[in-house]
């Protein structure tokens, strides 16, 4: 070996600063590889707030609209269903909404809307994202008879009342997610941004 | 080396390149004398029929590439296509898709052979690490693959499968939209699956299968009776017990590969679905962003971890519980300290923990078939507890426990669960609580406390010198 008269700290010095500005450079190709895989700009675009007449929906009916690619429902609820929320509040997991993740904060009220009658939430389970199906029925037999209406998950079971509240001990740990919205006219509803223009 | 070329040119054809490339070294050293032990049975087929399985699915894979189209729009349509308007093209798909199932048969009882025959032990624990890594690649294939034809269980099943990355606190949400690229799945996960399914995730696994099988090679094949054949060797450094792989065993793995390509056939010819367990009806239905399928069940493959992940409450923990499930695979070589290869020796505890993990593997495959009802829940819970208590035992065998530290580490082991068990009491599922409480105390049980006062049953036998058949 040809070690003799080797600056041994140089060499150390060479080896590390090369292996710094390799690294370096290693970061800096792999950057636009790794944001490439971010959504580009035209799925951002396609985020855009969708608007909808709530004054279509019949009292008791929910209706499916898409936002950003996922189901957003509407649903007028009736008298009955409403007086249903405070009935299960005791069996429900975070009834008063305090997740605020999970709302913006002008539904972050018991019937979790801006209109307590118009529920306005994303049809996709919180658990591992399915949609869940509609079980409006008071006493629906498959639900059990203190059933006061709401959403079963066929995936994992998670149930959810109107408001979109789960119920304890369910595989979903949070309510369903409310959108930012607001009402342009009294029955022009926009899905995707706040009154002030926030959209998140 | 360039002294004589013309010494070279002796040998032919064969002699030319042999002076260039080393082809005749490479087939001795592979084959003709690669000496494998001559005891070899029926679990010994598995890794050339894997090594069959791989070229079937790249051949068939790479027709099927001809004809798919990787866009939201186009994809499930061109899957149509390839089944009704390209000649034969239904059978190429159908090819695939059994070849998909079928890999995960094949390399399932591989794995059983390795667990069977402590062939993950020294000096082979690299083979098994790479073979854990095929299999981990192999399933981020397959689920890639899933995805392509775009049908209703193709989409939600990725989509139930993506979010689990959003249970992960912090990074969660902002990961997920990373992986799917957009807001949704959508056509930007598609191309990307598409990409990994046919070009990267491939690569890698034949780069990890060619290090698999170098590093059998180094070290030589294991054998059912877990005796080293290399300790016996003749006068001319050939083992007593070993036989070159060519043409004994090339012959033997071909029979196999008759017997296996009758099964394909039978299942490729007539029933591509598997009764709904390789192909579900659901999928012959375009994906829709906005309707739910009523059940989402993992394709087989899958079933086993994902009742792992659906037996904890806490979403990020059943994350967590479904990885160390696939991950304690490759801690096992270190687990496993007892000097007993072959099962055939060891201990009837250890046959039984290993019997017991086979088990849970099933009933935990057969429970994430079903719909989750509180029964489910809960025996996917205690099946994984037997599941995770397999590789627990697998260390506790190692040697023979004394009567103390054995009914110690019994209470231990038990009293966590139960611990659990208390803190979830619910009067009105007592009974069910109660009775299926004894299944992973059972597997203990006889593991742990049983050789206690049995003392031969937790012995191991004494390993022959020489194999015995």
């Amino acid at each position: 070996m040809a070690n003799q008269g080797v600056n041994r700290g140089r060499r150390r010095f060479l080896v590390a600063a090369t292996t710094v500005v390799g690294g370096a450079g290693v970061a800096a190709v792999a950057t636009p590889f790794l944001a490439s895989l971010q959504p580009s700009a035209r799925a951002q675009a396609a985020g855009a707030p969708v608007e909808f007449d709530v004054s279509e929906v019949e009292p008791g009916q929910r209706v499916s609209i898409e936002w950003r690619g996922q189901p957003v429902w509407i649903v007028r609820r009736t008298d009955e269903m409403l007086e249903g929320l405070s009935k299960v509040t005791d069996r429900l997991r975070d009834p008063d909404s305090e997740n605020e993740a999970q709302q913006p904060e002008y539904a972050q009220n018991e019937h979790r809307s801006i209109k307590p009658e118009v529920l306005v939430v994303i049809g996709i389970c919180t658990h591992l994202g399915c949609s869940p199906s509609f079980r409006p029925e008071i006493g629906d037999p498959d639900m059990g008879s203190d059933w006061q209406g709401g959403w079963l998950c066929g995936c994992h079971g998670s149930r959810f009342d109107m408001a979109g509240r789960v119920y304890r001990n369910m595989p979903a740990v949070d309510n369903l997610e409310i959108p930012p919205h607001h009402y342009i006219t009294d029955d022009l509803l926009l899905v995707g941004e706040d009154e002030d223009g926030g959209t998140v | 080396m360039a002294g004589n070329p013309a010494e070279k040119w002796q040998g032919g054809l064969l002699g030319w390149i042999d002076a260039r490339f080393p082809l005749s070294q490479m087939w001795n050293e592979h084959l003709a004398q690669y000496y494998t032990p001559k005891n070899f049975n029926f679990w010994y087929f598995f890794g050339s029929l894997a090594l069959l399985v791989l070229v079937i699915q790249i051949v068939s894979g790479i027709f099927l590439t001809m004809f798919y189209k990787p866009d939201a729009e186009l994809a499930f349509a061109s899957v149509e296509y390839i089944m009704r308007d390209v000649e034969w093209g239904w059978l190429i798909r159908y090819m695939h898709s059994t070849g998909a199932s079928m890999f995960f048969v094949v390399v399932y009882l591989h794995m059983f052979r390795a667990l069977l025959y402590g062939s993950y032990k020294k000096p082979r624990e690299l083979i098994w690490i790479f073979g854990v890594l095929i299999y981990l690649v192999l399933m981020a294939e397959a689920f890639a693959g899933y995805l392509l034809p775009w049908g209703q269980m193709s989409y939600w099943g990725a989509q139930v499968i993506v979010n689990l990355f959003q249970t992960i606190p912090y990074i969660g949400p902002d990961l997920v939209t990373w992986i799917r690229g957009d807001f949704l799945l959508s056509d930007a996960t598609l191309t990307r699956f598409f990409a990994l399914h046919v070009i990267a995730l491939p690569l890698v696994l034949i780069l990890l299968v060619a290090a698999h099988i170098i590093a059998l090679h180094e070290v030589g094949s294991n054998n059912p009776d877990g005796v080293e054949i290399k300790k016996n060797k003749d006068e001319n450094g050939i083992p007593k017990d070993g036989i070159p792989f060519h043409p004994y065993y090339t012959v033997k793995d071909i029979v196999g590969v008759g017997v296996f390509l009758m099964v394909f056939a039978v299942i490729m010819f007539f029933f591509p679905m598997g009764g709904g367990l390789f192909l579900k009806p659901d999928n012959m239905i375009p994906a829709d962003p906005l309707v739910t399928p009523e059940l989402i069940p993992p394709v087989w493959y899958f079933t086993s971890m994902y009742s792992v992940l659906r037996s904890v409450p806490d979403p990020f923990l059943g994350v967590v519980a479904m990885g160390a499930a696939v991950m304690m695979l490759f801690f096992i070589p270190w687990l496993d300290r007892n000097p007993v290869l072959s099962m055939r020796y060891r201990s009837f505890a250890a046959k039984f923990n290993l019997a017991a993990f086979v088990v849970a593997f099933v009933v935990l495959g057969w429970l994430g078939l079903q719909q989750a009802t509180t029964m489910v829940s809960e025996m996917s819970f205690r099946w994984s507890i037997v599941y995770f208590a397999f590789f627990f035992l697998l260390w506790f065998l190692s040697k023979e426990r004394s009567a103390v530290f054995s009914l110690v580490a019994f209470a231990v082991v038990v009293g966590i669960y139960t611990m659990y068990d208390i803190s979830r009491f619910d009067p009105s599922d007592a009974s069910m609580i109660l009775w299926s409480w004894l299944i992973p105390t059972a597997h203990l049980f006889v593991c742990m406390v049983v050789p206690v006062f049995a003392r031969g049953l937790g012995r191991d036998r004494a390993v022959p010198e020489r194999v015995t058949s």
